[in-house]
This record gives C-alpha cells, sequence and structure tokens, in this order.
C-alpha cells in the first residue's frame, strides 16, 4: 500500500487577482518521483513553493504526514528545496554551503564534517570542500546545490527546473544520475520541469497542468499512450489532432471517413479530438488507402525522417525510417489501436 | 602606430594640466601652512606654528569637534535607516508606490542644496526648535539618508533572492538567515552609504549654514565666516589636515568597493 | 525579507524633514506676514521679483552658471575620454581600472569651503599669481572681485560633477561598437562625432544637470570671490532668508528658481530622450 505523504485539497491560490492554481486535489506518496510537467505559468513552480512553505495557498489545504502545513514556517518542514538557478552563498566555500543546515541544527562539527564528506562523495565532487562557489561550473553547483539539500536528509526533496540552466549533454547525465539517487536515498522527490522528455525519463509519476490546473495524473506510459485530451497528447510529445464526430462506439468520422477505432462511451455525433502520433502513421505508395496525400517537406531526424503530407488541406505530420520524396503521392494508414479519441477540450 | 603614440602624448599632457589645475592649489595650500610668517604666498622658512595654533584655537577645534560628531551620528542613523528603507522598497511590488517613493528619495539629491536648506531652516523656525547642534544634526541626517540607500539598493536588486529562501529551506529562522546570507551580500553597499554619508556630512556647508545657529560652528560655517576677514595660514594647516583625513577615507572607500569587483563608489 | 514596514522610519522622516518644508515654502511664498503674525494669500511676493533689478540677478546668474557648464564640459570632457579610453585598454587586457579617475574626483570631496580657499590664496591681489606675474616682469592682474574669478570657482568646484557621468557612460561603451564604426570606414573623426560622442550624451546630459544648478545657486562661491558685491540668484535668496521680514519673498524667489530648474531639467530631457538616469526627475 502506498502512504500518502502530501495531499492538496481543494488548493487555490491567486496573486492580484489573477488565479494560479485553481482546485487542486492531488496526493504525493512515500519514496516517489513525482513531476510536476507543464509549461511556464502553468502553476507547477507555485505549487512547488507551496510545499516548500514560501507560498501560501489563497484558499484549500496541505497535508504533510497528515498535518496541515499552514502553520509550519518554511525553516520547520521537512523539505529542502534544490533551486533552479542554485541560490547557492556566495559568500561561503563549498564545505561551509552544505554545511550550513546542519549548523543550525547545532550538530558537532565532527558529525558534520562525515555527512559533508559522505555527501561530495555522492554528488561526485570530494576534494571540493575549500573551493569557491564561483569558481565551480554550472553543473558543479548544480551537484552542490543537490548536495547542499540532501545532506540534510529530508522526506522530500524539492527541485525546481534544476537542469535548466545545463547544456544537452550534461543534462542527460544528470537525468539519470537523479534517478539513482532518489533510490539510493529513498525518500520523495518532487520534480518540477517544462521537458516533456525529462518527465518521461525520470518520473514514477507525472502531473501535466495547464493554466493552473491538473490536466492528468498517471505513469509515465499512461500519459504518453493514453492522454486524456488533445493538450496533453500535444504537450507529452508530437501529435497530429483533428476534429472527428464520433459516429457509434468504435467508429469515428475523420475529414469524411471512417475509421474503426477501439474507444467506446461517446455520445453518437459528438464532437471530439482524435489524436494520431506520428510514428502511428503508417505510409504506402499503393493507391487504396482510406486518405491520399501529397509529400510537403521531409526532415531527415537521425533514426527516422520527419514529413509533412497534406491532404485536404490538414498537414499530418509523419515520422518513417523510409524516404519519400517531395511532390510524391502517397497513401496513409492508421492501426485503430493507433486513434485516440478525446473530449473536446 | 606612431600617430597612436603621439596621441597619447598630448592625452597624458593635458591629463597632466587638469590634474595640475585641480592640485596645484591645495599642493601651495598645504605647502605655504608650514610657512613660518603669516604670510601664504611668501615663503620664508619652515615651522609647525600654525599647526600649534590651529591646535589652541578653541573656536576652531570646536567647530572640527562639532564637524566630526555629526558626521559620525548623522552617518551612523541615516545608515540604519537607509539599509532598512532600502529593503523595504524593496517590498513594494506596485510601480506606481515605488515610483513615488523614488521620488521623494531623490527629491533631496535633485532639489538645489540651498533650497532645501532654507526649507528646512523655515521648517526648524516655524515649529520653534532653536537652530543650533540639533537641527544641524536632524538636517545632516536628512540628506545623507539617500545616498545610503542609492548605495545599497543595486546589492539588494543584484542579491539573488534564492539564497534567502535557500537559507530557511535549510532551516534558518528568518532574523539567521538575513544575518547569515543576505547581510554578508549587501554589507559592501551599506558600508560604502555609510562612509559616502560621513565624507558629505563633515563636508556640507550650504545646508549647515542655514540650520545651524546660536553659535554653533561647524569647520565649513567657521571658514566661510573667518576667511572673509583675511587670510591666515591656520587654515592652511586645517585644510592639510582635512585633506589628508579625505584622502584616507577614499582611499579605504575604494580599496574595499574595488576589491570586490565593483566600480568605486565615489559619485555623490 | 523585504517587509515593507521596514521603508516607514525613512518615508516617515523625508516627509517630515523634506516634503513638509517644501510645502511650508510654498505656503510662504504666497501669503504675507504682517507684525501680528497673521497670514493671508497674496501674489505680491512673485509680482516683486518682477522687476528689472531682480531680473537682472537673475539673467546675471544664468549667463555665470551657462558659462561654467560650458567651461566645466569643455574641460571635463576630454578628461572623462581620456580616462575611460585608458581604463578600457587596461579592461581589454584583463586588468583593473587604473586609480587616475579617483584621482580627478577625490577633490570633490574635500572641503567645499578650503578648496575655495585655496584659491584665493592664489588669486589675491599680492597672492602667488600675481608674485609669478612679477617675476616672469608681466603685469598684475585683478582677478579678484571679478565675474572670472567666480566662474573660475565655480568650475573648479564642480568639474568632477561633469567628469564623472561622462566617464561612467563612455566607460560602458562597448568597444565592438568602435570597432564595428571603423570597419564600416569610419575614421577616428567620425568615430568621435558619430559614434562615441552621441552615446556618450546621456552622460553628457546628467553632467550639466548636476552642474548647472549649484552653479546656479552656489551663494558662497560668489561671496567669496567678490567679498559680497555681486548678487546672484543665490545670494539673493541667502540675504532674504536671513532677514526674518523678507523670508517670504525669499521663498517666493526659490519656488522661481526651483520651477526653472525643473524645466530646464525638464528640456534637458526632453533633448535627451534616451537617457534613463534623467527619470528620477
Amino acid at each position: 500500500m502506498d502512504k500518502h505523504l502530501i495531499e492538496f485539497k481543494n488548493v487555490f491560490k491567486t496573486f492580484d487577482s489573477d488565479e494560479v492554481l485553481s482546485n487542486i486535489n492531488f496526493h504525493i506518496n512515500e519514496n516517489e518521483f513525482l513531476t510536476l510537467l507543464g509549461p511556464s505559468g502553468c502553476g507547477k513552480s507555485t505549487l512547488l513553493r507551496i510545499i516548500a512553505g514560501f507560498e501560501s495557498p489563497t484558499s484549500g489545504n496541505v497535508y504533510f504526514e497528515g498535518n496541515d502545513l499552514s502553520s509550519i514556517a518554511p525553516y520547520e518542514r521537512k523539505v529542502n528545496t534544490v533551486f533552479q538557478k542554485y541560490a547557492l552563498f556566495p559568500h561561503l566555500d563549498v564545505y561551509d554551503n552544505i554545511a550550513f543546515g546542519l549548523r543550525i541544527k547545532k550538530l558537532d562539527s565532527k558529525e558534520i564534517d562525515a555527512k559533508v564528506k559522505k555527501v561530495l562523495d555522492m554528488v561526485n565532487l570530494s576534494g571540493f570542500e575549500k573551493r569557491t562557489v564561483s569558481s565551480l561550473s554550472g553543473g558543479q553547483q548544480q551537484r552542490i546545490a543537490i548536495a547542499r539539500a540532501i545532506v540534510n536528509e529530508p522526506k522530500v526533496l524539492l527541485l525546481d527546473e534544476p537542469l535548466a540552466a545545463l547544456d544537452l549533454k550534461l543534462r542527460k547525465g544528470m537525468q539519470l544520475e537523479l534517478k539513482n539517487m532518489q533510490r539510493e536515498l529513498g525518500i520523495t522527490f518532487i520534480y518540477v520541469t517544462h521537458d516533456q522528455e525529462e518527465a518521461l525519463t525520470m518520473s514514477d509519476t507525472v502531473v501535466v497542468m495547464k493554466n493552473g490546473t491538473i490536466q492528468q495524473i498517471g505513469k509515465p506510459t499512461d500519459i504518453y499512450n493514453e492522454p486524456v485530451n488533445a493538450y496533453v497528447a500535444d504537450f507529452i510529445g508530437e501529435s497530429n489532432i483533428i476534429s472527428g464526430v464520433m459516429k457509434k462506439d468504435c467508429l469515428v468520422n475523420i475529414m469524411g471517413i471512417d475509421m474503426d477505432c477501439v474507444d467506446t462511451g461517446f455520445d453518437t455525433d459528438e464532437n471530439v479530438d482524435v489524436v494520431i502520433r506520428p510514428e502511428d502513421v503508417r505510409i504506402s505508395e499503393v493507391d487504396d488507402a482510406m486518405i491520399c496525400g501529397v509529400v510537403e517537406s521531409v526532415i531527415f531526424k537521425g533514426v527516422h525522417y520527419e514529413m509533412v503530407i497534406v491532404s485536404d488541406d490538414f498537414k499530418w505530420l509523419v515520422h518513417d525510417t523510409a524516404k519519400y520524396d517531395i511532390g510524391k503521392k502517397v497513401s496513409l494508414f492508421v492501426k485503430p489501436f493507433d486513434i485516440h479519441i478525446m473530449k473536446k477540450s | 602606430m606612431k600617430k597612436l603614440k603621439i596621441g597619447s602624448f598630448f592625452e597624458n599632457i593635458y591629463l597632466f594640466l587638469m590634474f595640475l589645475f585641480l592640485y596645484l592649489p591645495i599642493v601651495i595650500l598645504m605647502i605655504f601652512s608650514f610657512n613660518d610668517i603669516k604670510s601664504t604666498s611668501n615663503w620664508s622658512g619652515f615651522s609647525l606654528k600654525w599647526y600649534e595654533q590651529m591646535l589652541s584655537d578653541e573656536s576652531l577645534l570646536e567647530a572640527f569637534a562639532n564637524t566630526i560628531t555629526i558626521g559620525i551620528v548623522a552617518s551612523l542613523v541615516s545608515c540604519v535607516i537607509g539599509t532598512a528603507a532600502a529593503i523595504g522598497i524593496q517590498g513594494f511590488k506596485s510601480g506606481k508606490v515605488k515610483g513615488i517613493i523614488n521620488a521623494v528619495t531623490n527629491l533631496p539629491m535633485v532639489s538645489s542644496e540651498l533650497v532645501m536648506g532654507v526649507s528646512l531652516m523655515m521648517m526648524f523656525l516655524t515649529v520653534k526648535i532653536p537652530l543650533g547642534y540639533f537641527t544641524l544634526l536632524l538636517s545632516h541626517i536628512t540628506f545623507c539618508i539617500p545616498y545610503v540607500i542609492v548605495s545599497v539598493l543595486p546589492k539588494l536588486v543584484q542579491l539573488d533572492n534564492g539564497i534567502y529562501e535557500a537559507a530557511l529551506d535549510l532551516g534558518a529562522k528568518p532574523f539567521y538567515a538575513f544575518r547569515k546570507v543576505v547581510l554578508p551580500e549587501i554589507k559592501p553597499g551599506i558600508i560604502s552609504g555609510m562612509l559616502i554619508a560621513f565624507t558629505l556630512s563633515i563636508d556640507d556647508f550650504v545646508i549647515s549654514f542655514f540650520t545651524t545657529g546660536n553659535g554653533v560652528n561647524n569647520l565649513s560655517i567657521y571658514i566661510y565666516s573667518s576667511v572673509r576677514r583675511g587670510v591666515n595660514p591656520m587654515y592652511n594647516a586645517l585644510s592639510t589636515l582635512m585633506f589628508v583625513l579625505v584622502a584616507i577615507l577614499l582611499f579605504i572607500i575604494n580599496k574595499r568597493s574595488s576589491g570586490k569587483g565593483d566600480s568605486p563608489v565615489i559619485i555623490p | 525579507m523585504y517587509k515593507k514596514s521596514l521603508s516607514y522610519p525613512h518615508l516617515v522622516w523625508m516627509t517630515l524633514f523634506v516634503v513638509a518644508p517644501m510645502l511650508l515654502i510654498f505656503f510662504y511664498a504666497f501669503t504675507h506676514s504682517d507684525s501680528n503674525g497673521a497670514a493671508g494669500f497674496t501674489l505680491d511676493n512673485f509680482t516683486k521679483f518682477v522687476e528689472p533689478l531682480y531680473i537682472k540677478v537673475m539673467l546675471n546668474s544664468i549667463w555665470i552658471a551657462l558659462l561654467s557648464v560650458v567651461f566645466c564640459l569643455l574641460f571635463g570632457y576630454p578628461v572623462a575620454m581620456i580616462l575611460a579610453n585608458k581604463d578600457r585598454r587596461r579592461a581589454s587586457l584583463g586588468k583593473k581600472p587604473g586609480g587616475l579617475l579617483m584621482l580627478f574626483v577625490m577633490p570633490m570631496w574635500m572641503n567645499v569651503m578650503l578648496r575655495l580657499y585655496s584659491w584665493l590664496t592664489i588669486l589675491q591681489p599680492d597672492g602667488l599669481l600675481n608674485r609669478f606675474l612679477n617675476l616672469l616682469g608681466l603685469p598684475q592682474v585683478n582677478l579678484m572681485y571679478t565675474y572670472s574669478a567666480v566662474v573660475l570657482g565655480i568650475v573648479y568646484d564642480f568639474i568632477p560633477f561633469m567628469i564623472m557621468p561622462i566617464y561612467s557612460v563612455l566607460i560602458k561603451i562597448d568597444e565592438s561598437v568602435i570597432e564595428a564604426a571603423q570597419d564600416l570606414g569610419a575614421n577616428k573623426y567620425k568615430v568621435f562625432f558619430k559614434v562615441i560622442l552621441p552615446l556618450s550624451m546621456p552622460g553628457v546630459v546628467s553632467g550639466i544637470t548636476m552642474v548647472f544648478l549649484p552653479a546656479l545657486t552656489s551663494f558662497y562661491i560668489s561671496d567669496f570671490f567678490s567679498g559680497g558685491q555681486f548678487m546672484l540668484i543665490g545670494n539673493l535668496i541667502e540675504k532674504n532668508f536671513k532677514n526674518p521680514d523678507l523670508r517670504n519673498f525669499g521663498s517666493a524667489i526659490s519656488i522661481i528658481l526651483m520651477a526653472f530648474a525643473f524645466l530646464s531639467m525638464h528640456v534637458m530631457k526632453i533633448f535627451n530622450k534616451s537617457n534613463r538616469q534623467m527619470d528620477m526627475f
């Protein structure tokens, strides 16, 4: 059984009459790697800051291990944060930065020494104790920021877009390290990002947000394969989103063509969004398919070709390992299983 | 290349001449402070008698003491009020309110010293506070505060807000976080502000002229009223002393700010 | 951390000692006080100013202040430019700015009275200047008690205020902008007139405002070098305030002066729209 560590109940947050969080209800389990995913301004950072205690909800409650958080000051909470721009103390060296929280807890210096050493080891920066913060590279500062937070052995580590300032290669490496670190420490990570790939790679649970509301909560595979609406589908990966009409269970009409699908439970003649992933569209040169189009552009993407195929004014985005020349007439197929029907949002 | 060298040769000559223009009067002044006759233009021989006379001139010493004590108290008080204000001003989010506060803060710096001096005098007279040491002190604090704010604010703007939150996040109480994390970052601004306030206070003439009374003098006023009676090498001795004092202060200010890699805070 | 209440002592202080006194000046300027101490509204203090005598004082002061500004700019700009060039060259070699600027602005921190006093010992009839001229067999000059001496005093007093802001704008000019101009075929003079000078205008404007207003009101300088003979607008205000019966008139002159100052700053602001430093006015 999963234990609810943090629980949001009917949380609203407004800044100067702007609603940034609207009726947030969800929970976070112990030892979970949870990612808050959404574009900038969707309220994900505010949510994190509420957990950290830098903001408080306008209404609603947040519970931590069953206790209401509202009366607990940021410095009394069992959470630590890795800040987006690291927020290392520029006047202190690496050792003093990491020891900052431990000194507040008045641990004796031997214990502090041991803990700092252990945590520096963990982030692969042993021997950096006396270095000044400004002499470190971005990636090293990032590790120190993580070390400074986890040395306090928090129940929850909050990470606010911690990898945003790093270059692509470093970011990939850190994603794996963070995931391993979370397993090793056995604590909850709450991770904020706008990068869907990062979210899918690392998380146990992804919370997709838009304009202060939660769109979908689920495992990465569920979010990717079964997005609940066109927004999530589009945000999680490139998609073809087409308006359609539901004829009956398992039959949808797109662009005047009836197509088999696997979705049920919609009203007859209900307007829906139909989402089809580019890699789920098959191309054939035979002229016998439901959808015919003309190749408009081809871009080589390494593993596959990304093509735009125009059919009845709709531009299909298609990924295929085979290349079709511009101007060529082709047919498109989609398997019923790969057609995702969503309520109009 | 040759042309460039000639250019920079003329440049250096020009700088040197301007340097002479600025410093020659001061150097001459200093030299004649050691003259052994009562002349500021006719050198006779070396002596320290004008320094001795300066040290036995009671009204001068009193003016000097007033200048220094007012300088110290005004810079300390304006430092506290100004630093607190700079932090508080950062808390105002609305641009309009911030604009008004900035306008009020800048008012003493942009309005003429003369107008500030006479308006303060009128106010003290209206509310019947007798002009003297106390009104002099109040006035000095008034014109010092904005300079402290101006010197602390940029440090607060540069400050990464995250570090205060990071300290709270790591378990520091607000005051501890301020003391251990924020204060070290803005300290150079506070100290520069205080030193600027001190130098401004000991330099001021116009505002002091209108806001003092009952025979309370500071150095500027003392010199203003005595020099009109004629030159005296004793004032040369005083100038020499003041110049050395200010030079030391400025050296400290400059050392502090250049050590941190900032541009020196010397513009008043 | 940024508790608004921390700024309240400052705001209260400024209200009491800056805003209230200014309002008081307005009050006095528009009232007359009779022997009973009662006050009534009047515009007499302003109409009194519109007299050839006072207008002449005003025009005289503006003329002297303008002359001083021009001299400060003429002599100060090259200093600022040479220093900025030197420091930029140092910066491109990775060195810190030299201490030269410090030397040029240091005199402005020395007590203003002592600075003026130093010139007094040089300019007075039997002072060093005349002794020097004597030595060369040249005729004596009497600069004391002339407008030239007053302008000299003002320039000496305020030239650092011109050098500082121009320097701080020049030092920020990106070297690559100058290189780009050269690359596009501009010679030394074109670079200066087409690139450096326009870019340094914000500094020039704030330099002018920093010199002009104090120059206009520095009653002590004309007092010092004219022995109280010359009446400039600053002296007029000072004289009127030192006499309890004339303070209403003094207030009116102060307001006229302030209005003039704000107006001229506003003109400068329009003249130099791009200047952000002027926003504080």
